[in-house]
């Protein structure tokens, strides 16, 4: 990819956690865990997607006040982030793999429109679509 | 001076994230099924807090108390249903948790202005082509606003009807 979008960040509550989730129970894997004293650029990548990754990033001061950080801490635990949508080539059976692995299902796999979708969150409260791609 | 937000935008006292990520689980199960009966005890086991606090958290967080977000679920899964699908009226009343159609009907028309036969009448030629955008995303954003009680909305309702109707005495 030579122009592009290469990394959209999402807000999480605990890095660490976050990595277990996406990388453990997601099947995505860790693409930078850059530390800087207190600051942590953690990005992780689709195994099928090399030119994007997912940055995993925790609201803190000094990049923000400290209203800020608590006020988005709480928009994320009450799922008021904007939506995010996982394709995947079969909904049922991803949804079987990652409810075994304790995935935090908000939707059972639904068809309509043509095509299979289920939702889930992510620990921290981010809500995701997966859907299962057209063909 | 910065224009004042919304009610409740900045002078809230600071909320748990980690309670409201629990009550955020409640929310969600509402979301699933809103068809079926979710009393406070219920709720409040699904987030792990004592009924009372249940109550008073979820408000104070979603800005509406819990049992008239389940309701505004339920006007939106009545109105997709009227919208897009021919099932009857008492059909769709039964369908998304109602237990008399009489209920329904009056609370429908209560929080949306009119009956379900005539949102049926009115959206059903102009239901466009959404298949693109994440249906659970649409159905959030079709939510009705209920900012007052369906009580005090019937009240005020009334009152203006009474005001009018005085307006007319010669």
């Amino acid at each position: 990819m030579k122009n592009g979008v290469g990394m959209v960040g999402l807000y999480v509550r605990d890095q660490d956690e976050a990595i277990d989730f996406y990388v453990n129970k997601l099947g995505f894997k860790v693409k930078n865990d850059v530390k800087n004293g207190d600051y942590r650029w953690l990005t992780v990548q689709h195994p099928e997607q090399p030119s994007f990754e997912l940055g995993l990033f925790t609201p803190e001061s000094p990049a923000l006040d400290a209203g800020s950080v608590q006020a988005l801490r709480e928009l994320v635990a009450k799922g008021a982030m904007p939506p995010l949508v996982l394709i995947v080539d079969d909904c049922r059976a991803a949804y079987d793999r990652l409810r075994g692995r304790g995935v935090e299902f908000t939707q059972e796999p639904v068809e309509r429109y043509g095509t299979v979708d289920a939702g889930f969150r992510d620990p921290s409260g981010n809500g995701w679509k997966m859907r299962q791609g057209r063909g | 001076m910065a224009a004042p937000g919304p009610p409740g935008y900045k002078n809230q006292v600071p909320q748990d994230p980690e309670l409201l990520r629990r009550l955020l689980r409640a929310k969600d199960r509402i979301d699933a099924a809103s068809h079926e009966e979710w009393p406070v005890r219920r709720l409040a086991r699904v987030s792990a807090v004592s009924e009372a606090h249940f109550a008073r958290s979820f408000k104070e967080a979603f800005g509406v108390p819990p049992h008239r977000y389940l309701l505004t679920r339920r006007i939106e899964r009545a109105t997709a249903l009227l919208r897009d699908t021919d099932l009857g009226i008492t059909e769709i009343a039964f369908k998304t948790g109602w237990r008399s159609t009489g209920t329904f009907g009056r609370t429908f028309r209560d929080v949306t202005g009119e009956s379900p036969g005539e949102l049926r009448a009115r959206v059903r030629p102009a239901t466009q082509a959404l298949a693109c955008v994440p249906v659970c995303i649409l159905r959030a954003a079709h939510r009705p606003g209920l900012t007052i009680a369906v009580s005090e909305k019937r009240r005020q309702e009334a009152c203006v009807k009474d005001e009018a109707e005085e307006g007319e005495v010669p």
